[in-house]
């Protein structure tokens, strides 16, 4: 019995391991060994090098402080947010959920200008200020401060807490909370003792994931940070491509995956512990509509600062896309109304390029590649965290439970290269192929994948399939009937961000993918790249295609139900 | 659990069709992703010695660079173009190219032919200068500044932005241009009098051009661009406009030249197809092209130019000019020593 066990355990690993150690493993240790091979002085001296150099100390020390900072804001935020999605019914809540999943598909430079038209020297907040506080110079510095960095990543990353957490609240019983009530707790005794206990393993699982994703920042650093902050992934970019010492890019590399390694394990350890079966509950039982005043008013002042945080940036962007913003004089900006210009620029090819596509087709090859590695992704992930689930004390899973998390810490220049050399190959010579764009998303979105349905599988009460087995269900049956309408809700998590993820990366999208093929954020940095009022209003208007298309897409998923038995 | 099966088994077969060889007659050429070129042009080569050609494109030129030196022993392309005198002694160390004596070389200016063996070849080349706001300048009935000495006057101060040289192309070649006209010894101290005049500095040209710069809302009206950039401003205007709103400081030594190469990769086994591309992109077919593909000048003085370069492109007299080998032995000495200056 045991013995069959171990062995489903290891047939379910079988294919995403397979894909891990072809498309993730060996093109890694491709890199990491020909880099440090490079160097001169043995394979050894970079990693002491970089051990000991004090500007590794400076950054890993930065890069951590910065990480665990906007970690703890985007929970202050992501949390109460998280109640408000998963307790109370109110319309729009769709639409709102989806608005605050924009910004994860949203490249960098856009965001940053979007920031910059609302909090830059010259935006809305500081020329209204200016106007009524009387002051002279612009009173808010946002750009290139510690604060921007901050506050991008709570922008960026929020949507992770609030729909892995407040998906698996919205199933949570209510009436334990209740009978802690009626039992004397208060609130704060509820919340501590109750609700939290319970949501541990979610909330634990979203905040290593947001805290990876602040870990690993690149764009956010440099654009919105400026050239004073460093993080590691900056340092390697920076190692690899403008000084090629390969050596310490890889000893960086090394550093930057044992933080990861280290920190996966920690959550592994206390995520086990945190993991209990609950009876989970469909939304329809644990939702209610807003009743009281107090409750209404709070929860509106809560809506009211996410929309105004979410929308405000990305309706500016928006609209400056319809805006002629022809700035003829200096520092007088000459607002000359609406336009669609730069949707119709879009549509020419005014220069006759031989790699102009048109924006419906660069839409398609996104929504491709999104649709691919949504695929690929919970085809890897739902047998992977099906093995972790049904069995966390098995060996192997506690030696693969934390490896499943490096892709998320790997540096995208790292990872780009190591494919580039290790899948050169027949019959797996890609270097050329539209396919490595897909392969490489389904690598970020795996973690994701596992992450959010791991909890939902552990909730799941062994009672229920034993009760299934004894009434004479298959496994397989038992799959089908059991867990897969329990876990429904974090299936279609898992998907969007499969499909976010796949929308919105650039870093190892860039260095892999066929100019004939763009992805829409690849192609808005082309535009962005060139001077000229008609480039960056197109720029523009790609991003709110871009933006159309993820909300669209989400919405679509949402309507979707797994296993066609309703919720639950 | 039999149709995940299936389905990865698919993916898998899926991937394995994905890989057909390059066919004979393909020539795959990898670049840069700043790479463009006219469908016609490409036609014209393709159908002029019945070949196919496919690009490859990875990034910025530093990312592309080390694309191709990692993959030179199995090399994933014919023929690289792209690299430029910042990174052409990295190329060249690491013999990545075969040598090919071009015909058309003869024509083309010995100031633009860096490697004498003729490993990498020229294809264009731009300026890296200040580029100034007229508007704002004249509102305020202020000379603009006409050379870089002038940014350390009191009455530039806090009105340049500059890229930083360890992320930004163009942040890089006005280091050089500094370094070219101050010498090894004198271009810290100026920039440190640039740090006392407040310059800004941004990681990338385009936060620097387009939050920063006023043209595009910014609060510094000089910034670090092309000199073609003006230019394009008209070309690329949203309304049709008489003259450009920007202009380029073009004085002596106050602009940084980059050319860009093409090689032949090592161990191509499409030689002669190879040579026939890299001829075909000194010709004046491409050469004439390029303007208005990807901003960048051609080396071939044969090719004509269009008429709004003719009339808007203000060519620095004497860029700066640094060795290629120079640059590549103190790349990080310098940016380093940059940082410590400007950035504490």
């Amino acid at each position: 019995m045991k013995l069959r066990r171990l062995l489903t355990t290891g047939l379910l690993w079988l294919v995403p391991l397979a894909f891990l150690g072809l498309f993730y493993f060996r093109p890694l240790a491709a890199i990491l060994g020909l880099s440090l091979g490079r160097s001169t002085e043995g394979w050894a001296a970079p990693l002491l090098e970089a051990l000991t150099s004090p500007t590794t100390g400076r950054v890993l020390g930065f890069t951590v402080g910065q990480a665990a900072l906007s970690t703890l804001l985007t929970l202050c935020l992501g949390l109460p947010g998280a109640y408000l999605l998963a307790r109370f019914q109110f319309c729009g809540k769709g639409l709102l959920q989806a608005l605050m999943g924009l910004p994860f598909v949203m490249p960098t430079l856009v965001v940053a200008s979007a920031f910059n038209a609302l909090l830059g020297p010259r935006g809305w907040v500081n020329l209204a200020l200016m106007e009524i506080g009387g002051f002279e110079q612009p009173p808010i510095e946002f750009t290139n401060s510690l604060v921007a960095i901050l506050v991008a990543h709570v922008f960026y990353n929020t949507t992770i807490i609030l729909r892995m957490v407040g998906d698996f609240w919205s199933h949570l019983d209510p009436r334990l909370g209740q009978a802690a009530t009626l039992l004397g707790a208060t609130p704060w005794q509820r919340l501590r003792h109750v609700t939290l206990p319970l949501l541990a393993p979610a909330i634990t699982a979203a905040a290593l994931l947001v805290f990876l994703f602040d870990f690993t920042s690149f764009g956010v650093i440099l654009i919105l940070g400026g050239p004073q902050y460093a993080t590691l992934e900056v340092e390697i970019y920076y190692q690899t491509i403008s000084l090629f010492n390969l050596p310490m890019a890889a000893a960086l590399s090394l550093l930057q995956l044992a933080c990861t390694l280290l920190l996966s394990i920690v959550y592994a350890r206390l995520s086990a512990r945190a993991a209990r079966p609950i009876a989970l509950r469909p939304q329809s039982y644990t939702q209610r509509p807003l009743t009281s005043w107090r409750s209404r008013l709070l929860a509106g002042a809560l809506v009211a600062f996410l929309l105004a945080f979410f929308t405000l940036p990305l309706g500016a962007l928006a609209l400056r896309s319809f805006t002629r913003l022809e700035p003829d004089r200096g520092q007088r900006e000459t607002a000359a109304g609406l336009t669609l210009d730069f949707y119709e620029e879009l549509t020419v090819n005014r220069r006759n390029s031989l790699f102009y596509i048109p924006p419906v087709r660069a839409v398609q090859v996104s929504l491709g590649y999104a649709a691919i590695t949504m695929l690929l992704a919970l085809a890897l992930g739902l047998p992977a965290s099906w093995a972790l689930a049904r069995d966390p004390d098995a060996l192997l899973n506690r030696l693969l439970d934390p490896l499943l998390m490096l892709p998320l810490g790997t540096s995208a220049v790292t990872l780009g290269l190591g494919l580039i050399i290790s899948l050169d190959e027949p019959p797996l010579d890609l270097r050329a192929s539209w396919m490595l764009v897909p392969l490489a998303h389904t690598l970020v979105a795996f973690p994701f994948v596992v992450r959010s349905l791991t909890p939902a599988l552990r909730s799941i009460r062994p009672r229920l399939r034993q009760a299934a087995a004894v009434l004479g269900a298959s496994p397989r049956q038992a799959f089908r009937h059991i867990d897969l309408p329990l876990i429904g809700r974090a299936l279609l998590v898992a998907a969007t961000f499969a499909f976010t993820i796949s929308l919105g990366e650039f870093g190892a999208t860039s260095l892999i993918a066929r100019p004939e093929y763009p992805t829409v954020p690849v192609a808005i940095y082309q535009f962005l790249s060139r001077p000229g009022g008609l480039n960056y209003g197109q720029a523009m208007a790609l991003s709110t295609i871009l933006m159309c298309i993820t909300g669209a897409g989400m919405l679509v998923i949402e309507r979707f139900r797994v296993a066609q038995v309703g919720e639950f | 659990m039999k149709k995940t099966l299936l389905v990865c088994l698919l993916t898998l077969t899926l991937l394995a069709s994905a890989c057909t060889p390059a066919e004979p007659g393909t020539l795959i050429v990898m670049t840069h992703s700043s790479f463009d070129v006219s469908e016609e042009v490409v036609a014209a080569f393709e159908s002029q010695y019945n070949a196919k050609v496919q690009f490859i494109a990875s990034g910025d030129t530093g990312s592309a660079l080390n694309k191709a030196i990692l993959s030179a022993d199995n090399p994933v392309a014919d023929v690289f173009y792209g690299v430029d005198n910042t990174f052409l002694s990295r190329a060249l160390a690491e013999n990545i190219f075969e040598a090919y004596h071009s015909p058309l070389l003869e024509g083309i200016p010995d100031e633009f032919r860096l490697d004498p063996e003729d490993r990498a070849l020229p294809v264009d080349y731009g300026d890296v200068c200040l580029n100034y706001d007229i508007a704002y300048f004249a509102d305020r009935g202020l000379q603009p500044p006409q050379n870089l000495e002038d940014l350390l006057l009191p009455e530039y101060r806090g009105m340049l932005v500059v890229q930083d040289p360890a992320s930004s192309s163009p942040g890089l070649a006005f280091l050089l241009a500094t370094i070219a006209r101050f010498g090894t010894d004198g271009y810290l101290p100026y920039w440190q009098g640039l740090v006392e005049n407040d310059v800004k500095v941004v990681s990338d040209w385009t936060n620097a051009y387009y939050a920063e710069f006023t043209r595009w809302g910014g609060a510094y009206p000089v910034v670090v661009s092309y000199s073609s950039s003006p230019a394009f401003e008209l070309i690329e205007a949203e309304e049709p406009m008489a003259t450009p709103p920007t202009a380029a400081i073009t004085a002596d030594g106050a602009c940084f030249r980059q050319v860009e190469f093409v090689g032949i990769l090592r161990g191509t086994p499409n030689r002669r197809l190879a040579e026939q591309w890299v001829d075909f992109m000194l010709s004046t077919t491409f050469q004439e092209d390029m303007p208005f593909q990807m901003y960048v000048f051609p080396v071939n003085p044969e090719a004509a130019l269009d008429q709004a370069f003719v009339d808007f492109l203000t060519n620095p007299l004497a860029p700066g000019f640094l060795p290629p080998a120079d640059i590549a032995a103190n790349r990080e000495t310098w940016i380093n020593a940059w940082r410590e200056a400007v950035l504490k």
